[in-house]
């Protein structure tokens, strides 16, 4: 068992896993096993719930190269400085406690005919059912001028944890009355009102300590999530300090030059402090490596997040082409419970009930003052497909806006529980 | 008009319909007799201050848990955070059952059973408001539903199996443990409670836009079922 010396062993509970593990590979012969690749919002929470409700009947085996997860969501409250970085990590104890292997290790590719994951430390790992839910990469050349070397000097902040970090320390660093550049992504992206909430906690932060500093928002999109509600926002709370350039004053036609420090826009040059960059996305790399991909994402089926390309593989999350659900945290892990019960239901013949998917995506524009866009989904033959949807009005009380964002805190602890335990 | 073939209905059988929509019909001399089991904790009509309960002066059009100077409970104040109207609807459903419509309201009232009675009751307190929006035949926007739970569904017996699962869409934002970090806990409540809260979301009783969405597609075997699993969560 080659295996065996990465396993996870955080908790008391977590040995009782690894004692169990050696069963997990006896794939074939013994349990059902279930390997999830990505212990991000879709692949945490499958993992947790095919292992709860089976209770001991399927083996459940997650692989994710990190120990520590920060999420994404909420990452732009800290920019603006109303989160720590502590508050938006969260460990797989609680999940190996809740019976899953916990795997720390990178996939590097999958044997569709032999049934098996590669792993990068060696060895591989049969399944009879594959999830995978590794979010995004950044589609090579999106940003001309830009490439994963950039990152540094330009970072995306598009992935959890370090990058984040980075462009917080940029953001404090910049002179006064410096430039704040960020080039926004096409669709389909993650997290549609991610770049305009970044934007708006970004100038929350500078208005505080860098007032005379200016924003420029390079757009190759017409318009964006929650735009009158975003527009509202800083026409109140930023005025004068955010341009929003859309598709139709040059916003798509960008470059960048990392090591001048500039952004051009139009033709137009600009030097800029720091140039946050989000360049068009991908599936994670994974899924291409698996076959499952056609042209940047997976194609699923709606009812259980099979994909189109193989009934033992399934995608989950931003990697996901599955219709009208945005690219979200909520999404994947609404997504998850679906494809939980579908795969549980396949391997030991427990109850299927029907997909029901819903998304709820809450935005901090400035202290108390959050909105949120949310909807219903169900599953088509076609795709997942709307149902019914709501989104926050213009001119709404204060009260209100309060009281959206203390749901956004509920629905971060909720969800961070749900993915992870307890 | 669906309003109008609702007093139809009323008139043909009291019971069937929430007899507060035949408020046109409701007797106000009668609604001053049922008002003396509010009286004891609400004042109404000239000079009424606040006491146990608040004044209900101008009660129609007003944002729920709105008077100054009077402590509310946390739930009727988050009620009028999310833009909780007192109309002729949503006050014939406090009536009937405060919990149902804003849960631990600090009113101690078992609540009303009797559409007719809440009918009159209402008639009553409308002579103290001025608001022309308290006349439902004027209110382009009633929406007339008919909010008594007919008992069979209250009756429904839920498959907590079916439950668990759908409980699983809940989880997102409420969490198993009953905690509230900014949405409160559900777990462990009374079916009863539980089925007329979801039934008060999914009739738009209840204001808040994602709980009306999240009911708005559950039907009553799937609300039983939920009810049915929360129930026995701690
Ligand atoms: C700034 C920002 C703000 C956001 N705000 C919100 C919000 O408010 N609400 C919301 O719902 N969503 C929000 N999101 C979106 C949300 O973060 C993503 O949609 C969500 O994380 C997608 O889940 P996932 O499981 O698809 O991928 P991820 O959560 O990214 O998880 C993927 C995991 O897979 C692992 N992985 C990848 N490849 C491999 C491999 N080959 N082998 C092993 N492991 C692998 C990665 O290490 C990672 O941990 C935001 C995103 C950003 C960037
Ligand atoms: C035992 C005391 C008591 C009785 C009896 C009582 N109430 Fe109340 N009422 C209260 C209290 C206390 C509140 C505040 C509730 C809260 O904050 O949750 C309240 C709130 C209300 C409100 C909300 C008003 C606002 O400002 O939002 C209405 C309407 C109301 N009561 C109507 C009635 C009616 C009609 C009756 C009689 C059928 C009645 N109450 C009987 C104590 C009482
Ligand atoms: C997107 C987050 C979210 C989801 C998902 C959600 N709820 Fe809610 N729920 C809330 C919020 C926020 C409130 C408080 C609403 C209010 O102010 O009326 C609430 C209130 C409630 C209440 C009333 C609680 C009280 O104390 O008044 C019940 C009951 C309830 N939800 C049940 C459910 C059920 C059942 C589901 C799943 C079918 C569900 N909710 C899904 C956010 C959510």
């Amino acid at each position: 068992m080659t295996l065996n010396r990465r396993i996870f062993l955080g908790t008391g509970a977590a040995v009782a896993a690894t004692i169990a593990a050696p069963t997990v590979f006896a794939a074939g012969h013994g349990k059902p096993h279930v390997v999830v690749v990505g212990g991000g919002a879709g692949g945490a929470t499958a993992a947790r719930y095919i292992a709860k409700d089976s209770k001991g009947e399927v083996a459940v085996t997650l692989i994710e190269p990190s120990r520590q997860y920060y999420t994404c969501f909420f990452s732009n409250l800290y920019l603006g400085g109303f989160k720590e970085m502590d508050d938006l990590g969260h460990s797989y104890g609680g999940i190996a406690a809740g019976g899953v292997n916990v795997v720390h290790d990178w996939v590097t590719g999958v044997d569709r005919d032999a049934k098996t994951v590669a792993l990068a430390g060696g060895g591989s790992v049969p399944y009879d059912k594959l999830i995978l839910s590794p979010g995004i990469d950044f589609v090579d050349g999106a940003v001309e001028g830009w490439n994963l070397m950039a990152q540094n000097a330009m970072p995306h902040a598009y992935k959890g944890g370090s990058q984040t970090e980075l462009l917080k320390a940029q953001l404090m660093a910049m002179p006064e009355g410096g430039t704040f550049a960020m080039v926004a992504p096409p669709n389909p992206y993650r997290c549609p009102p991610g770049p305009y909430e970044r934007v708006s906690m970004v100038a929350h932060f500078l208005k505080a300590n860098n007032p005379t500093a200016k924003i420029i928002v390079a757009d190759p999109k017409a318009k964006f999530s929650k735009q009158s509600l975003f527009q509202e926002g800083w026409a109140n709370h930023y005025e004068g300090m955010i341009d929003w350039i859309g598709e139709d004053f040059g916003g798509g036609n960008v470059s960048v030059d990392p090591d001048a420090m500039t952004v051009t826009i139009d033709g137009e040059v600009t030097n800029v402090d720091v140039c946050n960059v989000i360049p068009a996305m991908k599936a994670g790399r994974i899924a291409e490596l698996a076959g499952v991909t056609d042209g940047n994402w997976a194609p699923v089926n709606a009812a259980d997040m099979s994909t189109k390309a193989d009934p033992d593989i399934y995608v989950l999350g931003d990697a996901a082409q599955q219709g009208d659900m945005p690219k979200s945290g909520y999404s994947a892990n609404s997504q998850a419970k679906v494809c939980a019960n579908a795969v549980r239901g396949a391997l030991t013949g427990s109850r299927v009930f029907p997909a029901k998917f819903s998304n709820t995506c809450w935005s901090l524009i400035d202290t108390n003052d959050g909105v949120k866009v949310g909807a219903t989904y169900e599953a088509t033959d076609e795709k997942i497909a709307k149902v019914d949807g709501f989104i926050s009005a213009t001119g709404e009380t204060a009260e209100l806006r309060k009281a959206t964002y203390e749901e956004s805190e509920g629905w971060y602890t909720g969800i961070t529980k749900d993915m992870f335990g307890a | 008009m669906r309003l109008k073939s609702l007093i139809k209905v009323s008139l043909a059988a009291v019971f069937v319909a929430g007899g507060a929509f035949a408020s046109g019909l409701g007797d106000p001399d009668k609604g001053e007799k049922i008002f003396r089991k509010c009286a004891s904790c609400h004042e109404v009509g000239q000079g009424a201050i606040n006491r146990i309960g608040p004044q209900l002066n101008g009660l129609f059009g007003r944002t729920a848990g709105a008077m100054p100077d009077m402590q509310y409970s946390k739930n009727m104040i988050r009620m009028g955070d999310d833009g909780l109207i007192w109309t002729v609807e949503t006050l014939d459903a406090y009536v009937e059952n405060p919990r149902a419509l804003v849960s631990k309201t600090r009113m101690s009232f078992r609540g009303i059973k009797d559409p007719q009675e809440r009918a009159d009751l209402l008639a009553y307190l409308r002579r103290f408001s001025d608001d022309p929006a308290n006349i439902p035949e004027a209110e382009p926007t009633a929406t007339g539903t008919d909010h008594d739970l007919d008992p069979a569904i209250l009756a429904l017996e839920g498959d907590p199996e079916y439950g668990e699962y759908l409980a699983s869409e809940c989880q997102t934002c409420h969490q198993a443990s009953g905690a509230n970090d900014g949405i409160p806990g559900i777990s462990n409540w009374p079916t009863e409670d539980f089925v007329v809260a979801m039934h008060a979301y999914k009739r738009k009783l209840r204001p808040h836009p994602v709980m009306q969405m999240m009911a708005g597609r559950l039907n009553d075997e799937e609300i039983a079922a939920l009810a049915a699993y929360f129930k026995d969560l701690e």
